[in-house]
């Protein structure tokens, strides 16, 4: 971790520069690079895209504050459900005040429709995350796993009894005002809190709690405000990545959102490295892409899926990174030459 | 960086990536044989995998009597089947991959609503005519006019319900115990009640219950005080084996009537001896003495070593629906033909333009020979087609009739 050290004090004109930078080529991929791409494909990405969103939340309760939660998919469906809701509910009269046709919404009306809607999903989801947190993080390990476990089904559970939401049968028919930009962006902007977040004094905090418990109160960090936060903003971004996926799907069902979901962004996490953010966003695309690249073979696909995680568990049992990051520079002769010297 | 362990690593993930580019090196290989693309997506895994076999299995035989008969027009159609693990969110993945990556003309699938109600607006937003065997809602068929089923939708079954109590068993008075909570129950509830009143009959009480519920004498004991000859309990069989149960408890001797939420081995487990002497609707029984669907149970044994369940026969229905659009496309226009063969981006329009003929074939489908009965579809692009009565006898099913819309 410690190569890494944060730049911080950019100036802000640096900063507004590379943000800009970065909103132009994600706007220029939009419109010139995805139109030529299979749709297929970019179905793929996108949904990589918002597991990477999901996976890098888990890792900030997983990874870094260690905490053992189960219960993402919970999050997700919450963030899904309540954004989804709010476009389908709500939708029409905002953009009403808009000026903007509910039929056929400009991409700009429907952007500030979605995020009204995402940003409602994540407050929705923290809160929640804040009421079965503070509660549940007093247990440990096991213990919260199976809390955190039994909380995701009730969520399921009550959505699948809800008929306003479509209940058993599914949500369908959401209006699909995510695409590639929107989910682009906000994961990247998932990359960017959660990034800021560790390498910041909260960060440090919170590696604190998750290498000794005792050590870190008694150095007088209050360990269970640093676990709540942690579990509160994992899960508003768990949130965000619902209600991404409601948008982008057009239609939720409460199915999708099983403990096996939990299990997947567990082994996401797990497979990058608890504690590395570049690990949790390689292996979200990889774990994504690799059941659509294994579909020639059929039904044996998830056994040679299944098989691949065992082979990677036994070789690279800390995961892809273990607890460092990935630096795409160190790859240059250059760099590793000057880091010699 | 440069220690043992990351070496010994590295290698043993390169052995396994590489494991598995052998493996999909053969798939890989293009081929320029013409021939017809259709693709199917089900849940050949999962807990639902045991519909998602049968389906297949089906369209299976169709696929293979068809292209044995030398194709449609000497053109071999090929199937490609994507496995959706019966996830919502895979079944639109799958049907995407389908519809892109593949280039089909046409989808056959899904078994479960929910999964259909994913697939379809993809289907229907790329002009691609998709045909779901077994999706019983009403909703997925209103998602465009490029989807159609061929089964019945729910409230039909209250339809043939009523049908049969009023013209078969000359009942006069009927009570109604519904599930509130489920549109299923709903809407053969109410199609019941209105079906039934049409025909002369009255409906002597109507009393509702909820899933999950296990003592239902309370709404029983007051549908009995109104005197009916017999009761329609249009729910799933968990609660029905209970109804049974306690109707024969509380001393009313009349039969109960119900429709395909019945349909599981689990129905006289629960109710025992309680459910002898009831009838309700299904999409098909083996036991139809009729030739065709002898016939089809005969060959589908042959070739799968079982008797094939109302899955197996609704998706060779589906199946054969869409061949017939295909062959019919094939011979009257030869330009339209020619569209569904072209793959690649060559021609997108006319591509999308034959798949719109497509579409009107299979709109056009009216008295097709099925397995599960004579299929036309309605202008909702629902099958108008009959179902079969069931009695129950000693604990085994019994066929009673075929009823027509």
């Amino acid at each position: 971790m410690s190569e890494l050290a944060p730049e911080r004090f950019l100036p802000l004109p640096t900063r507004l520069l590379r943000f800009g930078l970065g909103l132009a080529v994600i706007v220029l991929l939009q419109q010139f690079v995805l139109p030529g791409i299979n749709p297929y494909f970019a179905r793929i990405l996108i949904l990589a895209e918002i597991n990477v969103i999901l996976a890098v939340s888990l890792n900030l309760i997983n990874g870094f504050a260690g905490q053992f939660s189960l219960g993402h998919a919970g999050f997700m469906a919450i963030g899904g459900y309540v954004s989804a809701a709010f476009a389908v509910s709500a939708g029409p009269a905002v953009l009403a005040v808009l000026g903007a046709s509910p039929e056929a919404p400009g991409p700009a009306p429907s952007f500030i429709v979605l995020c009204l809607g995402l940003i409602l999903g994540a407050l929705v989801a923290a809160i929640t995350g804040l009421l079965i947190g503070i509660p549940t993080l007093r247990l440990k390990g096991d213990y919260l796993a199976i809390a955190t476990l039994g909380f995701g089904e009730i969520i399921r559970v009550v959505i699948q009894n809800t008929e306003a939401v479509g209940g058993a049968r599914g949500f369908i028919n959401i209006p699909t005002y995510a695409g590639f930009f929107a989910v682009t962006l906000f994961m990247v902007l998932t990359l960017a809190v959660h990034w800021n977040l560790v390498h910041s004094r909260h960060g440090r905090a919170l590696l604190a709690v998750r290498e000794d418990e005792i050590a870190a109160e008694a150095m007088g960090v209050p360990t269970t405000r640093y676990k709540v936060l942690a579990f509160s903003i994992g899960a508003a971004f768990a949130g965000v990545g619902g209600s991404l996926f409601a948008h982008y799907n057009g239609g939720l069902h409460p199915n999708t959102f099983t403990f096996l979901k939990s299990i997947e962004v567990v082994i996401m996490v797990v497979l990058g490295g608890m504690g590395s953010i570049t690990g949790s966003i390689l292996a979200a695309l990889l774990l994504t892409a690799m059941p659509e690249l294994l579909r020639p073979i059929k039904e044996y696909r998830m056994v040679i899926y299944s098989l691949l995680l065992i082979v990677l568990m036994i070789t690279r049992p800390q995961g892809i990174f273990g607890l460092g990051e990935f630096d795409p520079a160190r790859l240059l002769w250059w760099r590793r030459a000057r880091g010699a010297r | 960086m440069q220690g043992k362990p990351d070496q010994r690593n590295a290698r043993g993930l390169t052995t396994a990536l590489a494991g598995v580019a052998v493996l999909l090196a053969p798939l890989g290989c293009a081929k320029q044989v013409q021939e017809i693309k259709v693709g199917e997506y089900s849940s050949l895994t999962g807990d639902k995998a045991t519909f998602g076999i049968s389906t297949h299995n089906g369209i299976q035989m169709a696929l293979d009597e068809l292209n044995a008969a030398g194709g449609i027009g000497g053109v071999q159609v090929r199937l490609i089947t994507e496995d959706d693990q019966g996830k919502p969110e895979e079944a639109a993945t799958a049907v995407q991959k389908l519809v892109s990556q593949d280039q089909v003309v046409a989808v056959l699938g899904e078994v479960a609503s929910s999964n259909s109600l994913q697939g379809a607006p993809i289907c229907q937003k790329n002009g691609v005519p998709m045909i779901t065997p077994a999706s019983t809602n009403e909703k997925v068929t209103q998602q465009g006019d490029y989807i159609f089923r061929v089964c019945f939708i729910d409230p039909f079954q209250g339809t043939v319900m009523a049908k049969f109590a009023a013209q078969s068993l000359n009942l006069k008075r009927v009570g109604i115990l519904r599930d509130a909570r489920s549109d299923y129950s709903i809407g053969l509830a109410n199609s019941f009640k209105e079906t039934f009143a049409s025909l002369g009959g009255e409906i002597s009480g109507d009393e509702a219950y909820q899933q999950g519920d296990v003592d239902f004498k309370g709404p029983l004991t007051a549908l009995i005080a109104t005197g009916p000859e017999a009761l329609f309990v249009p729910g799933y069989y968990t609660e029905v084996g209970l109804i049974a149960r306690q109707v024969r408890e509380l001393g009313f001797t009349g039969p109960l009537l119900g429709g395909d939420g019945w349909d599981s081995p689990k129905l006289v487990e629960i109710g025992g001896e309680a459910m002898n002497g009831h009838y309700f609707s299904n999409h098909y029984t083996e036991q139809d003495p009729s030739p065709v669907i002898q016939g089809f149970i005969q060959k589908y044994k042959a070739k799968y070593n079982q008797v094939p369940d109302a899955m197996g026969a609704l998706s060779y229905d589906a199946a054969r629906v869409l061949f017939a659009a295909l062959q019919q496309v094939q011979a009257a226009s030869p330009e339209e033909w020619k569209g569904l063969l072209a793959t690649g981006a060559a021609k997108p329009e006319a591509r999308r333009a034959a798949m719109a003929a497509l579409r009107d074939r299979i709109a056009a489908t009216s008295s097709f020979p099925g397995v599960t009965g004579a299929i036309t579809l309605d202008e909702q692009r629902n099958a108008r087609k009959p179902a079969v009565v069931l009695s129950i006898k000693e604990g085994k099913y019994a066929f009673v009739e075929q009823i027509a819309p």
